[in-house]
């Protein structure tokens, strides 16, 4: 502070540097991006004018109509939501029995409980893709999008557990013992007086969840064929001749599946904040 | 303890305790049944078919060769198993390399970001916007991305910057430009981990240092870093375990015959799905689980890291 009437020369430098500082971490941040979107706007022949120029190039929604004109991006987008929506959802209803009890309950083995859950998270998924590729082609759910809906709950299941026990210890236990004096069950309990509290817990828990299904590859990848999800779909996406690389579809295919994501990511930040560091720091 | 001798003063809490237990199994049964069978058992079976020849399609038809995917010379002296090819350990090179240099940057420009967003300064609100843009983005999306800025006749980088390199063609200079990928993706996540540390720690200990005349220099070496140690290592050991079992970029910025030579996870797909070698494609993932169950092992004795 005082350094503004003391050396206002070098106070004024140092501020120059902070914001210089501020614009490099911005243009870093979201120049690789802003890049993408704008050639998602450029037609194929533009892509090969000099930066300025193709800056400047004419604004035009081809690439947009294409890429939801193909059948496969059309699938890819339908599979992607119904998988991700689908382990969400089984993760959330069995995840919140799971972290009640952790949360609430008081008994022996919780904590090699808490301990296995967590293992799970951490362990790579290539140590499960031969044995789960076997057990999906035993129960044929090869290329159906249920296979890939119970394979992403290796995932999906120790997040929302790990998270949602952390929501559930700082809930204040009178109300739970409230319904417990009514001669609640606790199921009840769980649905009628904990859910309705935990809701914004589970809607955090349920965004990072989805996020992570959405994006999930290695899996889609190696247990669907034709059933693609969209990270797949975009990972290969060819175009109508096979010798040249459309970038601009791609990148307006990239810029589809991010969008939603984005657009959760700002309406949501607090809450998601709050969500990674229940799951990661406060472990 | 024992059932048999009635407890001499039966008091109602411990009945609503056992009650109260066997709830909780309950509770607990659905998640544990599903992690048994989306985790458990399709370990056991990876660690099983480490142990035979087997071909994908027809695991049925195995052979059992013990511990011969891991390391098998023939009487001819050609090595078959996966600890005696060069490409393994090139792959195990490049994925620690690639850990270690991405999770290092990303740690300190990680806090570089988190420092400055955690100053109070005009604009503040949108550059902490910004930073969640990175990581919303899908990495499948992301490495597209930079695929399409490094390549040699479109590229912002491959052909403005490199004029006309491609940057992804060998192994070795793929690397360093993956990890800047990596980097760029992820410095957004170890960024709001830092930030959320530093905004738990208490102002009246900086206030006191101010007034001890300390310099923002020394308030950083000697009250934030160590304050924030336990959560910056927190999220250094999920960073590393992810860049350990990367696969992901490698796949769609080399294709999967380079990725096998860029990372682990990369090299035991190639072998277990592309090349169909359902045993030896497994002893690599036995492989690749027991060196990142050693590095947890590592990183929770040496740093005393705690999750409870």
């Amino acid at each position: 502070m005082n350094l503004k009437t003391k050396n206002p020369a070098l106070y004024y430098l140092q501020r120059a540097a902070f914001y210089l500082l501020v614009l490099v971490i911005a243009f870093y941040l979201l120049a690789p991006f802003f890049w993408a979107v704008l050639t998602s706007l450029r037609s194929p022949g533009d892509l090969f004018l000099q930066p300025a120029q193709f800056i400047a190039a004419e604004t035009t929604f081809q690439n947009y109509t294409q890429v939801f004109a193909n059948p496969n991006f059309q699938r890819g987008l339908l599979y992607s939501l119904i998988v991700a929506v689908g382990s969400v959802l089984i993760s959330l209803l069995i995840g919140s029995f799971a972290a009640y009890a952790l949360g609430r309950f008081r008994f022996k083995g919780k904590q090699i409980i808490m301990y296995v859950i967590l293992a799970v998270s951490v362990f790579p998924q290539i140590a499960v893709l031969s044995g789960l590729y076997t057990l999906i082609s035993a129960l044929g759910l090869y290329n159906n999008p249920v296979g890939l809906i119970l394979t992403y709950l290796i995932f999906t299941i120790p997040f929302t557990v790990w998270v949602l026990t952390s929501f559930v210890r700082d809930i204040p236990g009178e109300l739970e013992e409230a319904a417990l004096v009514d001669g609640a069950s606790p199921l009840q309990t769980l649905f009628l007086v904990l859910f309705p509290v935990m809701m914004p817990a589970l809607v955090t828990t349920g965004l990072l969840a989805f996020i992570n299904a959405w994006n999930e590859y290695l899996f889609a990848l190696t247990f669907t064929s034709t059933n693609r999800t969209v990270p797949v779909v975009i990972a290969n996406y060819s175009g109508a001749t096979q010798f040249d690389q459309p970038w601009g579809q791609i990148m307006a295919a990239s810029i589809v599946v991010t969008i939603p994501l984005i657009i959760l990511v700002l309406v949501f930040q607090r809450n998601i904040v709050s969500g990674l560091t229940a799951g990661a720091v406060k472990g | 303890m024992t059932v048999n001798t009635p407890p001499a003063r039966p008091t109602k809490t411990r009945g609503i305790e056992a009650a109260r237990a066997q709830q909780a199994i309950w509770l607990l049964l659905p998640t544990l049944i599903a992690i048994a069978l989306v985790a458990g058992y399709p370990l056991y079976r990876t660690i099983y078919f480490s142990l035979f020849e087997a071909n994908l399609t027809t695991p049925d038809q195995r052979t059992f060769i013990g511990m011969g995917n891991f390391w098998f010379t023939t009487e001819d002296g050609v090595a078959l198993g996966f600890l005696q090819d060069p490409k393994w350990w090139g792959a195990v090179k490049n994925t620690l390399l690639f850990t270690v240099v991405s999770v290092t940057l990303e740690t300190i420009f990680g806090m570089i970001i988190a420092l400055v967003v955690n100053s109070t300064f005009k604009g503040r609100g949108i550059l902490r916007t910004a930073m969640l843009v990175p990581w919303a983005i899908p990495t499948v999306v992301s490495a597209q991305m930079w695929s399409y800025l490094y390549n040699d006749t479109f590229g912002l980088i491959g052909r403005g910057l490199l004029g006309g390199q491609a940057l992804l063609a060998n192994t070795d200079s793929a690397i360093w430009a993956l990890i800047a990928v990596d980097v760029w993706k992820t410095t957004s996540f170890m960024a709001l981990l830092i930030l959320a540390g530093l905004q738990s720690l208490p102002s009246d200990m900086y206030e006191a240092a101010d007034m001890d005349g300390a310099s923002k220099w020394t308030q950083f070496w000697r009250l934030t870093l160590p304050l924030l140690r336990p959560a910056l290592l927190v999220a250094l050991v999920f960073r590393s375990l992810d860049a350990l079992r990367v696969f992901d970029i490698m796949s769609v910025m080399l294709g999967n015959v380079n990725a096998a030579a860029t990372s682990m996870t990369g090299y035991a797909r190639q072998a277990l799905i592309d090349n169909s070698l359902l045993g030896y494609g497994s002893a690599v993932s036995v492989a690749i689980f027991v060196i990142i169950m050693v590095i947890v092992v590592i990183y929770v004795t040496a740093f005393r890291v705690k999750f409870d």
